[in-house]
């Protein structure tokens, strides 16, 4: 959010303009008297639009901020219901730009993408006016310094009077990308004051997952109020589970099967009263009893589902593991498991797998021999209820 | 024939011995690959043994590639590891790095992947991948060995588990080289790669491309096809029914706004003349009618 953005951006010099997070109207009314003047009130969720929305306002006095925050909060904005907003002093803006740093996919190193149109969309600037925008490649070995800030700055068209204070600022922004392993770091609008210097007031920035391990600190920006609940259970136990909004329960290993899964459970769906997927569950390469008993009891916790299909390609795992997997988890789930299981194991060790699941016979349990028809079963026994 | 791994590629395996990384020793052995030895610094000197075959574990991989000849390395190390690892490896000159690990920070693979472009002599492929595997002459990597044999197809998958499941599809009739090329936002080897480098090879007849949302890369492999590419290509994209903002799994698989939709990749393939299907078995089918009625 804007609040932990800009915290980011204060721990490595990009000058920001901070302020009290609040959850009431009460604390943002004592808020504005504390900081005196002008205030902004800015709805904190995590998505742009906010001003649009109505979810950014500006107020005189104590009692206009808590006008404000008594109209903001709990407004919905995009989906996100607003439960903090932020209360900064006023910033005298002359001009607004736009900045971002970002990893850039295609070219396999950095992008910068910075322009003097700023405070609005950036996708629309892009289609409406493309030449406004300078995109500048960053080589990962080289990155950032002064002189490519000014570079950067004088491409992107923003005004010489303030090429220092903005060179600096694009070297703090560069610093909290590659220090804070950020995959975005955003700033929309980048204002010039009427002093003459400039600030972020407003950002965003993504972190890299895959980075946590060196960055303890960033597991409070973990969003835990807006996860689902089957999300946050999922990731307490490891697994890479994501909620969707059908009926037929996945489970599969690797990602690339899964979201097949997925795709071949929504096609049998039309033909059976458009039933669809009702999550990503990818267990990895172990399925374990322990790991498939997890999957199972979070997928089973999902009041949506009507089936499940489980769908295992045996590669360096054996399928008899996983069909001991299955069976070892049934037994540790007992009557907490009444949804018919749909299988489908192929590759390394088939036989002896189907073998296992046919001799435990379970009555939940029906195998199916290939993907399309397991698909198909499972949707089936979805709709039927 | 084959692309990027044959029966004369000598490999080295960093993080030899750990435990993925001695398990899956073992396996490439089986499967036939030329192992010559391994590396990790704390156990230089040491020996380990696999499938009656004694491999020395050296301090440095500059030192591996001295004793050994070797010409390709596989990194099985822990993710906060990987980069200087695979540094090690463009430095002392490595002409093939396979980088399996899963999990590394993306501002890792920018820096060595620039690195290893800017060192004109280092090929990437991964990180977070199953590798290469030319059946019947070696294995680069963790794609089980005993799903089929060689034969005319060349396959480019960003997925494992994917890449498993068309080759036990497509198991009667074989694979050229399979190459998994991994799911992370940046990596080493892309799909127009592995396309180009299957165009060039004799032994390649046909090409099936799995794809994923997210990224554009499937779009710009469709533009490099409609350009470059003579042989009958194949395509395969999952993730239809992924929703708007979510990871699903790979790191890179994510549709952000409109972009980076299977639908997208879908037209854009097909735009090109490259039949997709909708799924994998549907996929397995056109390849094989394409190959059969020539």
């Amino acid at each position: 959010m804007e609040y932990q953005a800009k915290e980011l951006f204060a721990a490595h010099g990009v000058p920001v303009t901070l302020g009290p997070v609040v959850r009431t109207a009460e604390d943002a009314a004592a808020a504005a008297e504390q900081i005196g003047g002008r205030v902004v009130v800015k709805a904190q969720v995590k998505t742009g639009g906010r001003g649009k929305a109505g979810g950014v306002k500006v107020a005189d006095t104590p009692a206009a901020a808590r006008e404000a925050a008594a109209a903001i909060l709990g407004m919905d904005i995009k989906g996100h219901t607003v439960h903090e907003v932020l209360v900064v002093p006023a910033s005298d803006i002359a001009q607004e730009y736009y900045f971002s740093f970002l990893v850039d996919r295609a070219n396999r190193d950095y992008l910068c993408i910075a322009s003097s149109a700023g405070g609005v969309e950036i996708e629309e600037v892009a289609h409406t006016n493309p030449d406004a925008i300078a995109r500048v490649s960053i080589d990962p070995r080289d990155g950032v310094d002064e002189a490519k800030a000014r570079a950067i700055a004088a491409q992107a068209g923003y005004p010489d009077d303030i090429a220092d204070p903005v060179g600096r600022a694009i070297v703090a922004l560069w610093e909290t990308f590659i220090a804070e392993d950020a995959s975005l770091v955003e700033v929309n609008p980048l204002v010039k004051l009427g002093n003459g210097e400039v600030e972020a007031l407003d950002g965003k920035v993504t972190l890299d997952d895959n980075a946590a391990f060196r960055h303890p600190d960033h597991t409070k920006y973990a969003d835990a109020g807006a996860t689902d609940p089957l999300e946050a259970a999922a990731k307490e136990k490891g697994l890479n589970y994501v909620k969707l909004d059908g009926e037929v329960g996945v489970i599969g290993n690797g990602a690339g099967l899964v979201m097949s899964t997925l795709d071949v459970v929504a096609y049998a769906g039309e033909k059976h009263g458009g039933v669809r997927p009702a999550n990503f569950l990818d267990i990895g390469g172990g399925a374990s009893a322990e790991v498939m008993a997890n999957g199972l009891s979070i997928i089973l916790g999902d009041e949506q589902v009507r089936s499940v299909f489980v769908n295992v390609f045996g590669g360096i795992t054996a399928c008899d593991a996983v069909a001991n997997g299955i069976v070892d988890a049934l037994a540790m789930l007992g009557e907490s498991a009444t949804k018919p299981l749909v299988v489908r194991l192929d590759g390394n060790n088939v036989e002896e797998g189907r073998r296992i699941l046919g001799a435990a016979d379970h009555p939940l349990v029906t195998q199916v021999d290939t993907m399309d028809a397991a698909a198909d079963a499972a949707a089936e026994l979805a709709a039927a209820k | 024939m084959s692309i990027f791994v044959n029966k004369s590629s000598k490999v080295i395996v960093q993080g030899i011995t750990g435990g993925e990384g001695s398990k899956h020793t073992r396996l490439m052995l089986a499967a036939g690959t030329n192992v010559v030895g391994g590396v990790n610094a704390r156990k230089a000197g040491q020996t380990v043994s696999h499938e009656g075959r004694d491999l020395t574990v050296f301090g440095t991989v500059k030192e591996a590639m001295a004793s050994t000849g070797a010409d390709t390395s596989i990194v099985f190390v822990p993710a906060a590891f990987t980069k200087d690892a695979v540094l090690e490896a463009v430095d002392a000159g490595m002409p093939l790095v396979v980088v399996i690990t899963e999990g590394v920070p993306v501002h890792d693979t920018a820096e060595f992947y620039a690195k290893a472009a800017a060192s004109g002599t280092t090929r990437i492929i991964g990180p977070n991948c199953p590798g290469v595997i030319t059946p019947g002459e070696a294995l680069v990597g963790i794609t089980p060995a005993n799903i089929t044999g060689s034969g005319p197809i060349g396959l480019v998958s960003k997925s494992g588990t994917l890449t498993y499941q068309m080759m036990y599809e497509l198991r009667d009739l074989g694979f050229s080289t399979a190459i998994g090329i991994g799911g992370d936002p940046i990596i080493g080897t892309t799909h127009i790669d592995a396309i180009e480098a299957f165009e060039a090879d004799p032994a390649t007849e046909g090409i099936v491309m799995i794809g994923e949302i997210g990224g554009d890369a499937e779009e710009r492999a469709a533009d490099y096809i409609a350009a470059h590419v003579s042989k009958p290509v194949v395509g395969y994209v999952a993730g239809f029914t992924a929703p708007e903002g979510k990871t699903m799994g790979h790191a890179g698989a994510i549709v952000s706004g409109s972009s980076g939709t299977a639908q997208a990749k879908k037209e854009a393939l097909e735009a090109a003349g490259v039949k997709v299907g909708k799924t994998p078995s549907e996929t397995a089918r056109l390849m094989r009618e394409l190959l059969t009625n020539g």
